[in-house]
């Protein structure tokens, strides 16, 4: 039997990750040094993780609430109200999700109709498109530029407009750029949102890692916004807890039910100790989200700088943990950079195109590995960036 | 604060070049700072942090609580002082509660730290009373844990 007609033609029809790829031939070199890694390379917080032990002790190890613990939800209020500034009620407007991942599946799920388009900036994050189009939408990407610091613009926006747009997703601080939107583009893009009547997923999920004194805004924060935006976040990045799988989505009443429908069939819950924890990270994890900040800008400062002083040209960002060289001037595809590079010098990064097309003539590099392992890898980068020029 | 020094506090041995990369500074700017700082007295000096069961010397260290009577003029500060100026101690510090002083005692042997304690510390006029704890094991010396934990186990390459 031939199972791949079986197989439904949107899924069919997905390419395969390029991280994947990579990810397969790292994985059987040794002593690499690895840039490529998108999630903190610091432990989940020891109270956190305590807090996790001590659910399990208690013998929370039931369902919860499908919306999630009440405690988390009002946990959720508080903070978003306090860091960013716009009030959800934790009864009826916030869902505890497996991951932000979940969460943008929900919306999506919740919102598209087939052939409705979401519009998403690219390059971005893996999933964006793949996600849209296993709600059976149509996705549709606006280019960034390196020349804009890969900010969202809304005269690009505008360009990709038509009567079928229905969704903007938005992701900034920006997996695979760094690159932070200002409040004056923010506000041209949430005009044009009302304009054409677009509902907006903004995942922030990289939020409380920005630097320079940047003050990160969310779109949900604008006058008007907060009926039209689903507010996406989670405690992965922040608070290093990717492997818990905890996310949340806010939104209004009417679309966070439709989300719910989705998630109570799909998933019934998030998971119950990883709650506990996430509960625990809301009121003492500041201090710990605060050290690990400092490091990742010292790390930022060093790899911007190591990279640009061996011609390798790249903005300084202002928030997550990535860099987004421009390699172009080496002769090399991004995918001939990645390989020869790992290959020669036992140094891993992400080709650009994994993030989309427009990602060509570009890296990603983590700095979301220690600062030791760093060094040697600038080190080693800029030897083979001199030995391909000669 | 000077944004050098958490970086120094973090690793005392990074380079100047390093020192100026993290901090977007010119190196003559960060060798500049580091000498205010030590001027200053703000950094008092850098220190190997060792684990005291792996070095080959024996070494016994103590907690010494120390009541004492507050001198006319003096309070506890001079008392204090005198007792910090002896090179056995490696900490001194003013506490509340039960008793006045935390007095941190290094020796070669049980012996030489009963010795001081006996003989120096007790013979201080002032000094009331003294309790002495010996430290059986260490778990984590100057912020770091002695049993080093692995980073977290991550997949070579992720979204």
């Amino acid at each position: 039997m031939t199972l791949n007609k079986h197989i439904a033609t949107h899924v069919r029809d997905i390419p395969r990750s390029g991280i994947r790829d990579f990810f397969e031939i790292v994985q059987s070199m040794k002593d690499v040094i690895s840039l490529g890694i998108g999630e903190p390379d610091f432990h989940t917080p020891w109270r956190i993780r305590e807090a996790a032990i001590y659910s399990l002790e208690r013998g929370h190890t039931g369902y919860t609430s499908n919306l999630g613990l009440p405690k988390l939800r009002e946990g959720i209020a508080g903070y978003v109200a306090k860091n960013f500034g716009i009030q959800y009620d934790p009864k009826t407007e916030i869902i505890v999700t497996v991951g932000v991942s979940e969460a943008i599946d929900l919306a999506l799920r919740a919102l598209v109709n087939p052939g409705d388009e979401v519009l998403y900036h690219e390059p971005c994050y893996v999933s964006y498109s793949p996600s849209v189009v296993l709600a059976h939408g149509k996705p549709v990407a606006v280019p960034t530029l390196a020349a804009d610091n890969f900010r969202l613009t809304a005269q690009e926006l505008a360009k990709k407009i038509t009567p079928q747009s229905k969704v903007l997703m938005m992701n900034f601080p920006c997996n695979p750029t760094g690159a932070t939107q200002s409040l004056e583009e923010l506000g041209k893009i949430a005009k044009l949102c009302e304009q054409h009547d677009l509902v907006v997923l903004t995942d922030e999920i990289y939020s409380e890692l920005t630097y320079d004194g940047a003050e990160h805004t969310s779109i949900a924060s604008l006058p008007g916004m907060r009926d039209r935006c689903v507010f996406l976040h989670g405690f992965s990045k922040a608070f290093a807890m990717t492997g818990f799988r905890i996310g949340y989505a806010c939104a209004p009443p009417i679309l966070t039910e439709a989300m719910m429908k989705v998630h109570q069939y799909a998933i019934l819950c998030a998971n119950t100790m990883a709650q506990d924890a996430a509960i625990e990270a809301l009121e003492s994890g500041a201090n710990d989200v605060a050290a690990m900040r400092k490091q990742y800008e010292a790390r930022r400062n060093f790899i911007v700088t190591s990279l640009n002083d061996m011609g390798l040209p790249c903005f300084r960002p202002h928030g997550a943990f990535y860099v987004f060289p421009d390699i172009r001037g080496t002769g090399l595809s991004s995918r001939e950079f990645s390989l020869r590079l790992l290959e020669t010098k036992q140094v891993a990064c992400v080709p650009g195109p994994a993030f989309g097309p427009g990602g060509e003539g570009h890296i990603r590099c983590s700095y979301a590995t220690g600062l030791d392992q760093i060094k040697v890898a600038m080190k080693r980068m800029a030897e083979f960036v001199a030995e391909v020029r000669k | 604060m000077d944004k050098i020094l958490p970086l120094l506090r973090n690793d005392a041995r990074a380079s100047i070049a390093d020192l100026a990369k993290q901090a977007s500074l010119s190196e003559a700017e960060v060798v500049r700072r580091i000498k205010v700082l030590e001027d200053d007295g703000v950094i008092l000096g850098y220190h190997a942090i060792v684990d005291p069961q792996k070095v080959a010397r024996e070494c016994v260290a103590a907690l010494i609580e120390v009541k004492l009577t507050p001198e006319r003029e003096g309070g506890f500060d001079r008392m204090a002082e005198r007792i910090a100026r002896f090179p056995e101690v490696q900490g001194c510090y003013l506490m509340s509660g039960g008793y006045d002083l935390l007095v941190i005692v290094e020796g070669r042997t049980l012996h030489e730290v009963a010795g001081f304690v006996s003989e120096k510390l007790s013979t201080i006029k002032g000094v009331v009373g003294t309790a002495t704890h010996f430290r059986l094991k260490a778990y984590k010396e100057n912020g770091v844990a002695l049993k080093r934990e692995q980073g977290p186990q991550r997949l070579a390459v992720a979204p």
